[in-house]
This record gives C-alpha cells, sequence and structure tokens, in this order.
C-alpha cells in the first residue's frame, strides 16, 4: 500500500514533464491545425489583395482534388522518388553502420569517415542545387566528360528527361540524407552493450552473423524510427524538387510531389484547397505510417 | 529527409499566413468589407495629412537596396543611420528589405497592406517598390494612392517616358505610381559572327536582317547553316513577343492566349527543333555560355543594364570585354526591368513621398546625376535625348557605338496598355509550360494543359 | 543485402576491410566534392561563374570576400544571429524532448498511451499545414523582429521526442532510475544527472539536427525579421542573390555561402565527438 502511493507519486512527475510540450505545442501548432481543417471545408482563397471567402462549400475542395486525378500522379511521384532515395540509403546506412560497429573489422580512420558522410547535410539545398545545376549543365562539367568518354554523342539535358530528372532529385536527397540515417543507426548501435560483440566474438559467431542476430534486433527501435521518419520526410519531400525545377515540377510534372502541390496552392492563399489537401496527405501519412508500426511490430505498449 | 525538411517545409509554406486569420470568426472580418481601407478614410487621413504635421517614421518596403542606394546619393537632405535607418530632416526613415525569393517580399507586402487601416501610424506602410509584372496586383487596389492626390499634376511628369506610366495605371486610368528608371531594350549581336555571316556589322545593315520575325527566323536558318546558335535561349525572345500583346492575359476572369505569345511558340519550336537555340532558363549557365565566343550565340535582347552589367563584359576573353557587341532595334520593341514606387494609402508623409517622387523621378539635373554615377538610363527624355546627342559618349562594349538614340525611340514606341495584375504567373507559367512542348515531352495541348493547371492553381478566381 | 553479407562470410578480413576502404574512400569522395565546387566557385568573380565550371581555382577570393564584407550586407551580425537563433533552438529542443520522452518513459500514469499516441500522431501531420497560422500568430503576439518565434516552438518537436523515445526503449534500463530513487535522487535531480548523461549521442545528434535546420532555415525567419540588424544568415544571402543589376554578384553569393558553412562544420565537429564517444555507453547496460 505505502508503495503503491509512493509509486503514484512519482507517476505524477510524468504529468509535469510532459507540461512544457503541450503547453508550446498547444499555442504553436494546435490552433492552427484545428483551422486547417475546418478550411477545408470552405472556399477561401486571395486573389491578388483581395480576399475571396471563407465560403462553405462542404466536401467540394476534396471533390476538386479527386476529380482530375492528378493528385495519384503526384502520389505516385512522391513515392517513386522516395523509394529511389530511400532504399539505397537504408541499405548504405545499414552496411556502414555494421562496418563502424565491427570490432574486428578495425577500420582505420573511421572517425573521418564517420564525419565526412554527414558534411553533405550541411550545405543549404539551394546552395546545393546551384552546385548541381552548374555541374550537370548542358555545357557543364558531366557533359563534357560524358562526351569525352564517347558515352554520349550531344549534350544530354539532364532537367528535360522524366527518368533524369527523378533520379537526379533522388540522389540529391540521398547525399543530403544518408549521413543522417547513418548517424542515428550509429548512435543507436553505440548504445548496444559492447560485451555482447565481445561475447559472440567468443562464441566464434561470423561478423553476419552478430550483425542479424545482435545488432539488428537491439537496433530495432532506432529502425523503427529511421523507416517510419523517413517514410513521413518522403511524403513530404519538398525542398530538393522544388529548387530543382523552380517548382514546376518538369518534365510535365512527373518530379511534382505532394507538398510541391499543396505549395501551389498556398501562393494564392487558397486555404481550403490547402486544407483539404493536407487532410489527405495526413490520413494517407498515418495509414502508411500504421503499416510500418505494424510490419516492424514495433508494440509500443510495451513501454 | 526529416527534420531538415521539417523546417524548410515549415519554413516555405508559410509562404504566409492568415491560416488562423482566415478560418471562423476572425476570417470573416477579413474577407468582409474591412478588408480594403475605404477610400473616404483614406482622403480624410490625407487633408489630415496634407495639413497636419508630417508622421515621424517613413518606412519603406523593397526586395533590394537599389532605391535604398539612390535615395542616399541623390536625394537631398537624406542621411543614412545605418543598414536600414535614415534620417530626412526630422523624419526617420525605415528601409523594410525583404528578398523577393520563393515571393517573400510580396507575401510581406501583401499582409502588411491588408493590416495598413488597423496599424499605428508609425507602422503603416509609406512607400512600397512595385516590378512591372505584378504592378497592377497593387496598383489596380485603393491601397495604392494616385499620384496626383499627392499633389504631382501631370505637367511634372510630362518628361517621362509614356510606358512607364502605363504599368501603373489603374483600370480607371489612374497614374498611381512612379518609376525614375526607364528600361527599353536593343537587340545585341556578336559582330565577327555578323561580320562572317551576314557580311557587315553595321547595325543600320543588319537590322535588315532582323527587322521582323519571320525575316529573324529565315536568319536563324543561315546562322545555323553557319555554325551559330541564333538566340541562347527560347525565352531570350520572350519578353519581345509579350511585349506587343493586342489583349489582355486576362479577359473576364478568362486566361486567354494572345496571337503573338503563339507565334512566340510556333516560332521557338521551329527554332529548337532546328537546333537553332536552345531551352535553357535565362541566367543559367548554358544560357551565358554565348557571352564568351565559344557559346557561338548571334544574339540576346536586353535593355542598357544588360549589356553594361551583366554580360561578363569585365572579364577578359568575354566577347564585351572585346567590344564585340553591337546593338539594332530588332523585330519590335520591348522593355526588361525597372522599379516603381508607389505611395500606401493611409500614409502619414504625404509632403515627403511627394517630394521624393518629384526629386527622383522628375528633377532633371538629379536625374542627369543618376546617369553620370550609376549608369542608369533614367526616366526622363530630355536628359536621355541630350546624352544621346553627345558624340563624346560611346559604348566600349557595343565597340564604341552611342545606343541611347535607339533606346529613346523604343522607350516611345512601347505600348504597354495590355498589362494585367496575372501577368506574373501567367508569363512564368507559360514559359515553363512550354519548355516541356519544346524539347519534346509533351504536344503543344498538353503543354497548353499544363499551362491552364499552372495558371488556375495560382490563381483559383480564373477560368480557361 | 543478405546475400552479400553471405558472399562476404567466405571472404577474409583483409579483403573485408579493402571493400570497405574502397567504398567508403568514394562515398567520402561524393560527400567532400562539393565543398571543393564551392570553393573554386567562391574564388571565381561574378563574369568568370558566368562561363561555366571548372575544376581549377581562380584568383578572386580575396576580392568576393572583401566585396563583401564592405558592402551593405551586415555579414557579422547575421552570423551572431544565427549562431543565437540555431544554438538555443537546439539547447532547447533537445532538453525538452528528451524531458518529453522520459515522461513517457519512466512513468506510468492515466492516458499515457493516448499521448504518446497522439504525439506520434501529430508527428505525421506535415508540418507546413499548423506553420500557415503561425505567422499570423507571431504577428498578432507582436513578437516580429523577435528571436522568441524561431526558438521556442522547437521545444514541441515530435520527431525529436520520438527518437529520444525510441533511443531510450533501447539503452536507458528503468532499473537505474529505480536505484537512483532508492538512494534519494529527486525526480528532476534524476533526470538532469542521470538520465540526461546517459542519453548524450542521441542528444548529440538530435542537437546537430536541430542546429543544422535552423541554421539553414530560411521561410520563416525571411517572413519575421525585418530589420538588419536581427536577420540570419540564409536571408541575407537570398536578400544578395536577389541584388540589383548594378550589384549582382555571384562571387560574393558563394562566399557568403562558403562563410556560413564554416561555423556548422565547427559545431558539427564539436557534437560529433560525443556520438563517437558514446560507445563506451554499453558498459552501464544492465
Amino acid at each position: 500500500m505505502k508503495k503503491r502511493s509512493k509509486a503514484v507519486r512519482y507517476n505524477k512527475w510524468g504529468y509535469i514533464f510532459l507540461i512544457p510540450f503541450f503547453l508550446v505545442y498547444i499555442v504553436f501548432q494546435l490552433i492552427p491545425l484545428f483551422t486547417t481543417i475546418y478550411n477545408s471545408f470552405f472556399e477561401n482563397y486571395r486573389s491578388g489583395l483581395t480576399q475571396i471567402g471563407p465560403n462553405f462549400v462542404g466536401l467540394e475542395n476534396y471533390k476538386t482534388l479527386f476529380s482530375g486525378g492528378d493528385i495519384w500522379q503526384y502520389a505516385k511521384n512522391t513515392m517513386v522518388m522516395w523509394l529511389m532515395c530511400f532504399i539505397p540509403q537504408i541499405l548504405l546506412s545499414l552496411i556502414l553502420g555494421a562496418w563502424f560497429s565491427d570490432v574486428r573489422l578495425r577500420l582505420k580512420g573511421s572517425r573521418f569517415f564517420k564525419t565526412a558522410i554527414y558534411l553533405p547535410n550541411l550545405i543549404m539545398a539551394s546552395a546545393f542545387s546551384m552546385l548541381f545545376f552548374t555541374l550537370f549543365s548542358e555545357g557543364g562539367p558531366i557533359n563534357s566528360l560524358l562526351l569525352q568518354i564517347g558515352l554520349i554523342d550531344e549534350p544530354f539535358k539532364f532537367f528535360s528527361h522524366v527518368w533524369s530528372s527523378r533520379s537526379l532529385i533522388a540522389f540529391m536527397n540521398l547525399l543530403m540524407w544518408f549521413g543522417n540515417t547513418t548517424i542515428l543507426l550509429m548512435a543507436g548501435m553505440m548504445g548496444i552493450d559492447t560485451s555482447l560483440f565481445e561475447a559472440a566474438e567468443v562464441d566464434g559467431a561470423t561478423s553476419t552473423q552478430t550483425f542479424f542476430k545482435i545488432t539488428l534486433p537491439l537496433l530495432r527501435p532506432i529502425l523503427v524510427y529511421v523507416m517510419v521518419t523517413s517514410l513521413i520526410g518522403g511524403l513530404q519531400m519538398f525542398d530538393v524538387p522544388q529548387i530543382l525545377t523552380d517548382g514546376s515540377g518538369e518534365p510535365m510534372r512527373s518530379t511534382m510531389t505532394l507538398i510541391m502541390f499543396l505549395n501551389k496552392h498556398l501562393y494564392s492563399k487558397n486555404y481550403g484547397m490547402a486544407g483539404a489537401l493536407s487532410v489527405i496527405l495526413f490520413i494517407i501519412t498515418a495509414i502508411l505510417s500504421l503499416v510500418v508500426f505494424k510490419v516492424t511490430g514495433n508494440d509500443k505498449r510495451k513501454a | 529527409m526529416r527534420k531538415k525538411l521539417l523546417s524548410s517545409l515549415l519554413a516555405l509554406t508559410m509562404v504566409v499566413t492568415m491560416f488562423a486569420g482566415c478560418g471562423g470568426g476572425s476570417g470573416t472580418q477579413t474577407s468582409g468589407d474591412s478588408q480594403a481601407p475605404s477610400t473616404t478614410s483614406a482622403e480624410k487621413q490625407e487633408e489630415v495629412a496634407a495639413t497636419a504635421e508630417e508622421g515621424k517614421v517613413l518606412n519603406i518596403y523593397c526586395w533590394n537596396e537599389e532605391f535604398k542606394s539612390r535615395v542616399t546619393a541623390h536625394y537631398p537632405g537624406y542621411s543614412e543611420v545605418d543598414a536600414t535607418h535614415g534620417k530626412i530632416g526630422d523624419i526617420d526613415v525605415v528601409w523594410n528589405i525583404t528578398p523577393n525569393k520563393d515571393n517573400a517580399y510580396q507575401n510581406n507586402l501583401d499582409e502588411t497592406l491588408l493590416k495598413q487601416d488597423s496599424a499605428a501610424a508609425d507602422d503603416k506602410i509609406d512607400i512600397f517598390l512595385v516590378e512591372a509584372d505584378y504592378a497592377l496586383k497593387y496598383v489596380d487596389t485603393p491601397y495604392t494612392m494616385a499620384v496626383s492626390d499627392l499633389g504631382i499634376t501631370d505637367a511634372d511628369l510630362a518628361n517621362q517616358f509614356q510606358y512607364t506610366k502605363d504599368v501603373v495605371t489603374d483600370s480607371n486610368g489612374v497614374l498611381k505610381g512612379l518609376s525614375w528608371q526607364g528600361c527599353p531594350g536593343a537587340l545585341f549581336y556578336n559582330r565577327e559572327v555578323a561580320k562572317e555571316v551576314l557580311g557587315t556589322d553595321d547595325p543600320a545593315e543588319v537590322q535588315k536582317y532582323l527587322s521582323d520575325w519571320d525575316t529573324f527566323n529565315k536568319t536563324a536558318e543561315t546562322m545555323k547553316a553557319a555554325g551559330y546558335y541564333m538566340t541562347a535561349t527560347v525565352n531570350d525572345t520572350y519578353r519581345t513577343y509579350s511585349n506587343n500583346v493586342s489583349s489582355k492575359w486576362v479577359v473576364d476572369g478568362k486566361v486567354v492566349i494572345d496571337d503573338n505569345i503563339m507565334k512566340w511558340v510556333e516560332d521557338s519550336k521551329k527554332l529548337v527543333d532546328g537546333k537553332m537555340t536552345g531551352t535553357a532558363d535565362l541566367w543559367s549557365d548554358d544560357w551565358s555560355a554565348g557571352f564568351y565566343p565559344d557559346g557561338k550565340v548571334f544574339c540576346y535582347f536586353g535593355p542598357a543594364w544588360f549589356i553594361n552589367f551583366s554580360m561578363a563584359a569585365d572579364v577578359e576573353g568575354s566577347i564585351g570585354y572585346n567590344g564585340g557587341w553591337a546593338a539594332t532595334e530588332g523585330p519590335q520593341g520591348f522593355f526588361w526591368g525597372g522599379t516603381w514606387i508607389c505611395a500606401a494609402t493611409g500614409t502619414d508623409n504625404v509632403e515627403t513621398i511627394k517630394d521624393i517622387m518629384l526629386k527622383l523621378t522628375t528633377d532633371e539635373s538629379i536625374m542627369k546625376e543618376i546617369v553620370v554615377q550609376d549608369d542608369d538610363f533614367v526616366n526622363n527624355k530630355p536628359a536621355m535625348e541630350a546624352m544621346a546627342a553627345d558624340t563624346s559618349y560611346s559604348s566600349k562594349v557595343l565597340g564604341g557605338q552611342n545606343p541611347l538614340a535607339m533606346y529613346c525611340a523604343g522607350a516611345g514606341k512601347i505600348d504597354l496598355s495590355n498589362l494585367s495584375a496575372y501577368d506574373q504567373g501567367c508569363n512564368e507559367e507559360f514559359q515553363k509550360a512550354m519548355k516541356n512542348y519544346f524539347e519534346g515531352n509533351a504536344t503543344l495541348d498538353e503543354a497548353l494543359d499544363i499551362f491552364y493547371k499552372a495558371v488556375t492553381e495560382k490563381y483559383p478566381d480564373l477560368s480557361y | 543485402m543478405k546475400k552479400e553479407n553471405g558472399l562476404k562470410q567466405g571472404l577474409g578480413i583483409h579483403t573485408r576491410r579493402t571493400i570497405a576502404y574502397v567504398t567508403l574512400t568514394i562515398i567520402t569522395f561524393f560527400c567532400l566534392f562539393w565543398f571543393y565546387v564551392l570553393f573554386i566557385n567562391a574564388t571565381r568573380s561574378n563574369g568568370e561563374l558566368q562561363s561555366g565550371f571548372t575544376f581549377i581555382p581562380s584568383s578572386h577570393l580575396l576580392e568576393n570576400w572583401e566585396n563583401l564584407v564592405t558592402g551593405t550586407i551586415p555579414v557579422w551580425s547575421g552570423l551572431i544571429n544565427s549562431l543565437i537563433v540555431s544554438t538555443c533552438s537546439a539547447a532547447l529542443s533537445v532538453y525538452f524532448s528528451t524531458m518529453t520522452a522520459y515522461a513517457i518513459h519512466a512513468y506510468d500514469f492515466k492516458f499515457k498511451q493516448q499521448i504518446f499516441a497522439f504525439i506520434l500522431m501529430i508527428m505525421m501531420i506535415p508540418t507546413q499545414v499548423t506553420a500557415l497560422g503561425f505567422i499570423k500568430l507571431v504577428s498578432n503576439l507582436k513578437l516580429e523582429d523577435s528571436f522568441i518565434p524561431l526558438i521556442v516552438p522547437t521545444i514541441a518537436a515530435p520527431i525529436t521526442f520520438f527518437y529520444m523515445k525510441q533511443y531510450m526503449d533501447s539503452t536507458l534500463p528503468l532499473s537505474l532510475i529505480e536505484a537512483a530513487r532508492i538512494d534519494g535522487s529527486g525526480e528532476i535531480r534524476t533526470f538532469n544527472s542521470i538520465v540526461l548523461p546517459l542519453m548524450k549521442p542521441a542528444i548529440a545528434v538530435q542537437a546537430i539536427f536541430t542546429f543544422v535546420s535552423s541554421w539553414n532555415n530560411y521561410f520563416t525567419p525571411a517572413l519575421i525579421l525585418h530589420d538588419e540588424k536581427k536577420k540570419t544568415l540564409p536571408i541575407l544571402i537570398a536578400q544578395l542573390r536577389s541584388a540589383d543589376w548594378l550589384k549582382f554578384d555571384m562571387g560574393q553569393v558563394y562566399v557568403m555561402i562558403a562563410f556560413s558553412i564554416f561555423p556548422i562544420i565547427i559545431v558539427y565537429l564539436l557534437l560529433s565527438k560525443h556520438i563517437v564517444a558514446g560507445v563506451a555507453l554499453g558498459s552501464v547496460k544492465g
């Protein structure tokens, strides 16, 4: 009886520790969030300096979004470019993580490598894309290189073809974010008791066995985190394609992502359409995230 | 793709505001009659302002430091305090500079103008600057004051080029802004190439090969045969076609593509297919490659500032460095650039604004000073004509030619009566959409579809 | 993946090491290459930049730099502002996210699962959606030209929270907290002096991420900060890029970009030590 009341006394600290988060969240985000949902049922935009609406239109905004069918195209673009970036990224990060944490491999200079991989993330996306443009322009060094080794006969317009544009966007995202993922995984691996690895080595386990039997299972919470946040980040993919295509999603909107589409509506402060699109995006994200949680078996009730 | 994303998104998307404000009760408020400052209250304010003392603070909204440096250097009585503050007599001048990247300038200006009515006198915008492409968005609203209400008369403005007034004249014919610049354009061609291919580099002779679009395109084929591109990209000629339209982009809420713009599409498609020009964006590396002989580009379209400052004339080996360009009128007249000064309704500094406008855009001696010190082409016919007649003036970049007479003539010919408030979006989206057609990624109809889609996303009140 | 590893099983340690080194070298090249390109561009004049890219540095680095610092852009105050905003954001974000995660991880209380699920849910909401009303709010609270709206909201960072929570799941045993309580440590002290040090690698990771994203953030600051003395580096870079034709100089832009990257590299190098040093942590695990 005494023990229980003591536990209760401790547990009130749970609430206390939550206060800052919720206070800030409610003030800065929750209220605008509700207005978003609310706005999705209204015609509400700006034409120049003239405000149109808000006029209640029911589900009209949702209907408009789905009627063109374009939204599926943008959803597909987003997923395709995300997968093109995510799959190589997670594989690369796992391999690098495994190498860095492998006690037998004893890589020299691993500190240097670990440091180097995150560096691209430090460059602003807009600055990064300026460099990309310079390198991949028709008269740029990549084209001259390809011309010289005879792979192509005339300059290739990288941003004028669907797959080269998508690949470049995925590549740039990959460069910017794989270091980030690797660091997350590495930090997770660092937390694993090294004695477990030593014991495994004594028992004669191979590196592969150690990785799959010890590292991966212990890393699961972090892996789930990486997958879920990558998915969320992927669905919200925006800055790289936005800047590289100047917001147009060229060619023929094949690189237009959902958030770029959302951003188009924000130009006219079209809160009705933007709100509806946001709600749809939220539903898609929630469903996909639930799938990831289920598949990876991350039981949050365990905590 | 995660944290970064969050923040950059957070960011980008705040392409502003009003979410909270537009929803619910407060929203109805903004949407109602209160959203535009009523003219009566504005008038009242003016009367008050004209008679009463001037406000203590002059707030100027702009996107770069150009106007600030003009005021600092040429407006008598302005003294700089620091980078964003200055003094005119007792009045504090506050520069509110927001870069125009990602529309940040207009977003900021929009929000502040919409609050103008309720803002404290010292927080109200007094002066804001606009560019031609979106001038009407502001000018054609009660948020901008008529120049005549400031006490500036038509006689004061007699020496300005007409097109600079067209840009800032609202749908009722009321003039609501002024500019100190004129930016009439010309066609700049490579003298060497002209001599080699056309047998002459004399502007009058070369003009015969470029006198209208059909002749221009024929010359393009000659250039192609000799191994030269006519222009660096299709977007070089766009401005010239689009300045010479016979209808507005938007008529009665419908998007209308003018014949001259469709002619640009037709002509450009042929040029691209015949490899006589490229599809790169302006200001890209592929576009500016033609500033050097290796780029093999015959001509560019641009105003005076373009040839003076943007064509790498200061770099050894560039065509401009060797005085290798020459200017001629080209197929049609056009302008490129320019900044207009507008007074915001509700300002309490009417007299100061009037004086700034008059001094900087009509005072002949100040304008001459601007020409001499800043190499600007100013919005003052006598000043420019005097310079044009001056035989001692010649442009090094243009191999000793004095192009000013040509600019002056060009400036007089520009007719901008067909501007609309939607020009910025329409022009941008049209060029982007057509790129798909030029590059063979879409049929003309598909590309037009993309254009209509993009434009109605930007301007939901339009249809097609 | 499996196949690759299966293959490696048969390989000797030396071969594997060689493969690792070669791969790492290639990857490192791709990562560092951009800094070289940036450096080259920073050494070139505006006119040279227009002539296309070359791999040979030019001689205008100092000239570009001098033009930049003698120009009207307040480079140094921009640097200090960026440092203030990013440092405070990173500190507040990781501290309070860890605290929030600890609340969920270490205590049992009513609605705990619901609260956890709620935070996960809001993590999935596209951020820009709530961001829309943000500026309006800022202007209503008269917080323009203030750093508060850039710093304080980072306290509620669901993604950082989620990471901290996941990290605690895999490395922070509850028995440790029990032990501290038995020793008579108060809850706040336990959190500050026992939990926080144990979370060091995670804190370093998230601090870097928050710092970098805050450092490179353009749009929120661009709409909130208008006073030249309050502006952060990305706004100033954008301002430099939208300069009028008389002053437009890409050489200066590249120098400024390079200049604004230096401090984050230093911060990153400092923090990354903690990530690497986190190895020792394993020993405390029960």
